[in-house]
């Protein structure tokens, strides 16, 4: 039987791990994470787990120590944001070279400058090609159930890639809603022992992790990776299958919401996904054809997938948590506009940057979204492709 | 999956890298023949050698082998010429390669 | 047990030929004492930062060591050793490794990985005091990319970001002593040694650093034939004589009790180690006279620093 529990996004997180008990967690405070590894600290204190807790002395140590933990046989954990996600890039690399399957809890907050605290997705869209997966919570149910699949994605034998579960940094980390939480032995049942073939500390045979690849090699290295980021899709799918039969609830690479025969749409990540939903909602009562795509996983990018869901609409607005500094959109638009490139018939596509830094996005801007989109469905000018929304201007 | 070191080349397709390029087997570098990068030769002259083994520590090539308690011959598949073992024998009992002088 | 330089050399080998480090190389010395101070019946794990070494000794598919090894990155090796020390502690809690196989942990970096790009990463696993030793190979400059200076360059030597000219008598600053501020964060035990003699320094420090819990730091100087411009056979006579001109004291600090290691009978002047090497050579031009002063200077005001410390 589930619990009904009232928790924040970090703490679902931390209750998750806990349930999970890794074997390392090496952790570093930043703002808005910081909970998760107080949270943990406390069932450390409490006798609840018996992980190693370190407390390192920067993320890139961070990471670093987990990679030293994953290779050596463990199941290794750590949760960041903004600046300490960025501080781990470096080693975020590495972690996805080595295929080192560790999973990083991101509660995403905008990079500087100015410093801020609060929720856009500068952090992890800044470390979309690092090799790791990511994976994207609307509320704190999804971001609960994101990090229950986690470790299986990740340590999956075709997939062994490293892996973040993003929750929006205060929206999602700290406000507090009734999720259900499932039993302990479930969940250790569901998420399994981690059992790596070879590790640092196997006794039979040494492992050596982490060479030097000339050029003779490197190329074909990196291509054995993106195979495994495109194997990535299917156990993703698999995992969710199971977690579907197992606890109830359903999971995609994206969530599709009245878009059977939606003419304008929104393709969205994030908490954000539930305001505009209200706006689809409102718009659907008044007739008109809205629907919006939230999409779930980022990394592997589901383009194929996501080309068909948006293929018979005619006009789509990609809504951009982070500024890509590109001068002609943030990142979920690039990837969404080369997913429909080869479509015979595809939607007219505009890119809205919006709610950088914690900037509020309401149904009412929602709304205002739909309204341009409309117009394009029915024939106007696209305008402007790439667009921001939201700040004061003259 | 354990592939070994020495089916890897750069001829093999991509599908048969090891995971992460990992190596699961101790000393594969001995596959290397650094001997090839040598300029000048040391030569042992076992006569003169009082088996103190003092030379053989200071093989950055591991390339004096020493078993017994006692050194052989030097290992010219590895041994780089670096000629540090000369100097560090008290007896004369290393020297260079006359041609090569 | 008494030192046996025979027993020594009869063990297996731990850090194998066939790597790539350059004829000569001081680190190759190191390594396979390192490997000797691990008791044949313990087996290691080597955490090893970016550097020569780094390429040299684990170039795909061949890895020179006889252990599992592991290479992240230039900044963290001591990082990374802090996850496998956890690692190690926590599968031995939970009974998922055999109690009856000891592993050492064992980190090793040049003094770029080690005094400069990860001074913050080894400052803080010796803080936490994970269990594990880090060795510094130190060869007095970031060698991998061609010689430029770091912290532990010493004063006037000639880097190729320090280089002598009209205008510059090599590098400005005098080294950073890193072994003592190694000391200041309380390790259990601490030594510098070098490569000289039957190698009865190396090895006893490295041993009693394996086999001291906590977190344990050997400085080791290491020439470099390339970076310090003299014939590679030259190496023993270049180590001996940073000890005999105090240039490089030996000594060990075992739970802040310093001790001095070796005594030289008569302190030789710094031009006996200076002359033997090309990167010193403008230091003995004409009208440069006063670089040697100064640098026996400095020795000399360390060497009487660490005395009063060992007294």
């Amino acid at each position: 039987m589930s619990i009904r529990e009232r928790l924040s996004g970090n703490e679902a997180i931390a209750t998750a791990m806990r349930q999970i008990n890794p074997d390392v967690f090496a952790m570093f405070p930043i703002t808005p994470s910081t909970e998760i590894p107080q949270y943990f600290a406390q069932y450390v204190a409490d006798g609840k787990v018996d992980t190693e807790f370190i407390c390192v002395e920067s993320e890139h140590s961070s990471l670093s120590a987990c990679l030293g933990a994953e290779a050596a046989g463990c199941r290794a954990v750590t949760a960041t944001s903004s600046a300490g996600l960025s501080y781990m890039n470096e080693v975020l690399y590495v972690a996805g070279s080595s295929r080192l399957p560790v999973v990083l809890a991101v509660a995403c907050r905008a990079l500087t400058g100015p410093i801020n605290i609060n929720h856009d997705y500068s952090d992890s869209m800044a470390e979309r090609d690092s090799g790791f997966i990511q994976i994207y919570g609307e509320n704190n149910q999804e971001v609960y159930d994101n990090y229950l699949m986690a470790h299986r994605i990740a340590e999956h034998p075709s997939v062994r890639l490293p892996l973040m579960v993003c929750e929006d940094g205060f929206i999602t980390s700290h406000a507090i809603e009734n999720i259900e939480i499932e039993e302990d032995d479930k969940v250790k049942a569901f998420v399994g022992e981690y059992q790596p073939e070879n590790y640092l500390l196997k006794k039979e045979n040494p492992l050596a992790v982490g060479p030097y690849g000339v050029s003779g090699y490197y190329m074909e290295a990196r291509v054995a990776q993106a195979q495994a980021m495109i194997n990535a899709k299917q156990v993703i799918l698999d995992v969710a299958a199971d977690f579907e039969k197992t606890f109830g609830r359903k999971y995609g690479f994206f969530e599709e919401y009245r878009m059977e025969d939606a003419e304008i749409a929104m393709v969205i990540m994030g908490s954000s996904a539930g305001t505009a939903k209200a706006a689809v909602d409102q718009l659907r009562k008044n007739g008109v054809k809205a629907g919006l795509v939230k999409i779930r996983v980022f990394r592997p990018f589901p383009g194929e997938e996501l080309a068909k869901a948006i293929a018979h609409c005619k006009a789509v607005a990609v809504m951009d948590k982070s500024e890509g500094f590109s001068a002609c959109g943030g990142p979920l638009f690039a990837e969404t506009s080369g997913a429909i490139i080869n479509l015979d018939q595809r939607p007219k596509m505009i890119d809205i940057v919006f709610g950088l830094g914690g900037r509020d996005f309401t149904v009412a801007a929602a709304l205002s979204v739909y309204d341009r989109l409309a117009k394009i469905a029915d024939g106007g000018e696209v305008g402007a492709v790439y667009t921001h929304m939201g700040q004061r201007e003259k | 999956m354990s592939k070994k070191a020495a089916e890897i080349n750069e001829q093999i397709p991509w599908q048969d890298l090891t995971t992460g390029c990992e190596i699961y087997e101790p000393g594969t570098s001995r596959l290397t023949k650094t001997g090839e990068w040598r300029s000048r030769t040391p030569v042992w002259v076992e006569d003169k050698c009082k088996q103190c083994v003092l030379c053989a520590p200071f093989c950055p090539d591991a390339s004096i082998p020493v078993k017994d308690g006692k050194r052989a011959d030097f290992d010219y598949d590895h041994c780089k010429g670096c000629g540090i073992c000369i100097k560090a024998c008290p007896f004369d009992a290393i020297q260079w390669k006359e041609e090569e002088v | 047990m008494a030192y046996n330089l025979k027993n020594e050399m009869n063990k297996e080998e731990r850090f194998h030929s066939g790597h790539r480090l350059c004829a000569g190389c001081g680190a190759g010395i190191v390594c396979r004492a390192m490997m000797r101070a691990v008791d044949p019946e313990d087996k290691a794990v080597i955490c090893n930062a970016t550097g020569c070494l780094e390429v040299s000794s684990f170039q795909y598919p061949y890895t020179a060591w006889e252990d599992s090894y592991i290479h992240t990155a230039f900044e963290n090796a001591s990082a990374t050793a802090s996850g496998v020390e956890s690692a190690y502690k926590v599968m031995q809690r939970k009974g998922k490794i055999d109690p009856n196989t000891k592993f050492k942990i064992l980190a090793i970096g040049g003094d770029g990985g080690t005094y400069d790009i990860g001074f913050q990463s080894l400052s803080g696993a010796l803080e936490r005091g994970h269990d594990f030793t880090y060795f510094c190979y130190d060869n007095n400059a970031y060698m991998n990319t061609g010689t430029q200076r770091s912290s532990a360059t010493p004063r006037f030597a000639n880097a190729t970001t320090t280089p002598s000219g009209i205008e510059s008598v090599g590098k400005k600053q005098t080294q950073k002593d890193l072994t003592q501020i190694v000391v200041a964060h309380g390790s259990p035990y601490v030594a510098q040694t070098t490569l000289f003699g039957n190698m009865k320094d190396f090895h006893e420090k490295a041993h009693r650093a394996i086999y001291t819990e906590g977190a344990t730091f050997v400085n080791v100087l290491t020439p470099c034939p390339r970076g310090w411009q003299y014939p590679a056979e030259n190496l023993i006579e270049i180590c001996k004589a940073a000890i005999d001109t105090c240039v490089w004291p030996l000594y060990e600090v075992v739970e802040g009790e310093y001790r001095l290691t070796y005594e030289p009978k008569k302190k030789l002047p710094v031009e006996e180690f200076m002359s033997k090497q090309g990167r010193f050579k403008h230091c003995f031009a004409k009208g440069n006279e006063w670089t040697l002063e100064a640098a026996q200077e400095y020795v000399d005001k360390k060497w009487e620093e660490l005395l009063a410390k060992c007294k």
